[in-house]
């Protein structure tokens, strides 16, 4: 009997997460074709999702991105010191927010500030069938809805990165060199000397794929509300799918930093 | 004359509660049926169903001779660019304004310049009487208002195949006489097949070609409102009473 139950339950589970799977790349699939398919965008219509998304992440990016050179600064220098080999801080400030910091904490700040924005406001569009009245009017919610966020959110993600970094760097100095009294050439000479064309690829890659991932699962969750295991209906669903995506997206970004670091070392 | 809407022994159930049991329905070009009955028997399903937004358990839905549920999206967006739908809850975009909800299909869907648009949409919203209310969002609308801005947007590309989940519910009764008139004149010059879900006995009927009552999961008869008023049916006999039975007691009966 129980293990009947166990059975049943476990297949459920199964069933169900196998079928989110598919939908989610149906998902991305209906998304590209939309995005590659003719008509093309009123340009005015990705600028709005570009401001939205990009542009008013712009100053949590530099807070983040300030604090987090300053910290690293401010580690750096009393680790290195041990070593006595604080000349290096430079690269190590800017080696760490290139290729892992930057385009990791952007995609949570990213995922934190924009794709629960979007999670919800899709969301609240599927719950409040503004999402069917589209279809009705032979609109593909997927071309008019979705997919400007996707592009405006996979352009912005690099530029949103590459600002981190380069606040983070200043950042780094402030401390190291207004701060610890390094000397200001050592700094920047070690990091001219020691950054990679291939570390800033890979920064860059990783931020297109945190780009892509946040706003495919965030979108993704909203454009579903209705089908949540729990029930999604009303304000709690929404809610519910909003802090859903977060998680997963925080997560994912996570684990494929891991993958694509590997990758590409 | 053959229907341009059939659905034929439709099954729905939601959960566990069986909503559609074996809905038989023809929608004829230019007629308006009206679908009536009593609040939750599944009259906002069947319209869905025809939209193609839910899938039924069982049953076929055919429109302009193609099965709904068995053709590509492509196919199904042809179908959908001839129709004009107003949700029971109006459905409008939330953080678009009045102007921008009507213009939408205008833009997403034609080559008209704004120029054009701006002129159509006016029309639309004048036609049903919203006045300097461009600029609001739908929040900042009354109930009533909603489901006018609603009606403009449906209309806005000359459909033709209309869907109207209770119109009038929520207007007042000059209102809905007006909107009645629009519906009246609109047609006539669209000539456009209307499918209206309606509470609004017997005063819905002037307008119906067609009434079909829906009661226990079935379309009980989609009949003339004649005889629809005079039908043997006991389920139809019983809603008539219900719903009109004073009146035509009386001997006031109009002609
Ligand atoms: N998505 C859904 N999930 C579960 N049940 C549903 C769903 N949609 C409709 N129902 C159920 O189906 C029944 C019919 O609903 P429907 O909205 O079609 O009624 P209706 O005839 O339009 O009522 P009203 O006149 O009040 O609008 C209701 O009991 C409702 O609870
Ligand atoms: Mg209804």
């Amino acid at each position: 009997m129980f293990l009947i139950k166990f059975a049943e339950t476990l297949g459920d589970h199964a069933l169900y997460y196998v079928n989110q799977a598919g939908r989610m790349g149906i998902f991305l699939l209906l998304v590209f074709y939309n995005i590659l398919k003719p008509p093309y965008y009123k340009i005015t219509n990705i600028i709005r999702q570009i401001y939205s998304i990009g542009s008013l992440s712009i100053f949590v990016i530099i807070f983040t991105g300030a604090f987090t050179g300053m910290v690293l600064g401010l580690q750096g220098y009393n680790t290195l010191s041990k070593f006595s080999s604080e000349g290096m801080l430079g690269s190590a400030v800017a080696l760490s927010l290139i290729k892992e910091l930057g385009p990791v904490l952007t995609a949570l700040m990213v995922t934190g500030r924009a794709g629960s924005a979007i999670c919800a406001e899709i969301g609240i569009m599927r719950n409040s069938e503004q999402i069917d009245a589209l279809e009705c009017m032979a609109i593909d919610p997927h071309k008019y809805v979705v997919a400007p966020k996707f592009i405006a959110t996979i352009l912005s993600m690099p530029l949103l990165t590459a600002i981190f970094d380069v606040i983070g760097i200043l950042g780094g100095y402030v401390v190291g060199v207004g701060m610890m009294g390094l000397n200001e050439g050592t700094y920047f000479y070690t990091m001219y000397k020691d950054v990679e064309f291939a570390d800033v690829n890979m920064g860059f890659i990783k931020s297109l794929c945190f780009g892509l991932l946040v706003v495919w699962i965030c979108s993704a969750k909203g454009y579903f509300v209705h089908l949540e295991r729990r029930g999604g209906f009303g304000a709690e669903g929404v809610s519910r799918a909003t802090t859903s995506a977060v998680v997963i997206s925080s997560v994912a970004v996570l684990v494929f930093d891991y993958i694509i670091t590997s990758l590409m070392i | 004359m053959e229907p341009i809407i059939q659905m034929i022994n439709v099954f729905k159930t939601f959960g566990k509660q069986q909503v559609l049991k074996g809905v038989n329905l023809s929608l004829y070009e230019g007629k308006t049926t009206v679908i009536v009955g009593e609040s939750g028997q599944g009259k906002s399903s069947i319209l869905k169903h025809i939209l193609g937004l839910v899938k039924p358990d069982k049953g076929k839905i055919i429109v302009y001779g193609k099965d709904i549920n068995k053709i590509s999206s492509k196919e199904l967006k042809d179908i959908r660019a001839n129709f004009g739908v107003l949700f029971q809850n109006s459905a409008l975009f939330d953080s678009m304004t009045v102007f921008d909800n009507v213009a939408l299909p205008l833009r997403e869907r034609t080559n008209k310049s704004e120029e054009e648009i701006k002129e159509i949409v006016n029309e639309k919203l004048e036609m049903m009487d919203i006045h300097d209310s461009n600029d609001k969002y739908p929040a900042q609308l009354s109930g009533g208002m909603r489901k006018r801005v609603g009606l403009a947007r449906a209309l806005v590309l000359n459909p033709k195949i209309v869907f109207f989940d209770e119109p009038t519910t929520g207007l007042d009764v000059a209102l809905s006489n007006e909107m009645y008139r629009v519906f009246f004149r609109t047609q006539t010059a669209l000539k456009y097949t209307a499918l209206i879900v309606s509470h609004d006995v017997p005063k819905i009927f002037k307008l119906a070609d067609y009434v079909a009552l829906m009661h226990n999961g079935i379309i009980q008869d989609s009949l003339p409102p004649e005889d629809f008023q005079t039908s043997e049916n006991p389920v139809i006999r019983a809603f008539v009473e219900k719903t009109m039975g004073r009146i035509y007691e009386s001997e006031k009966v109009e002609g």
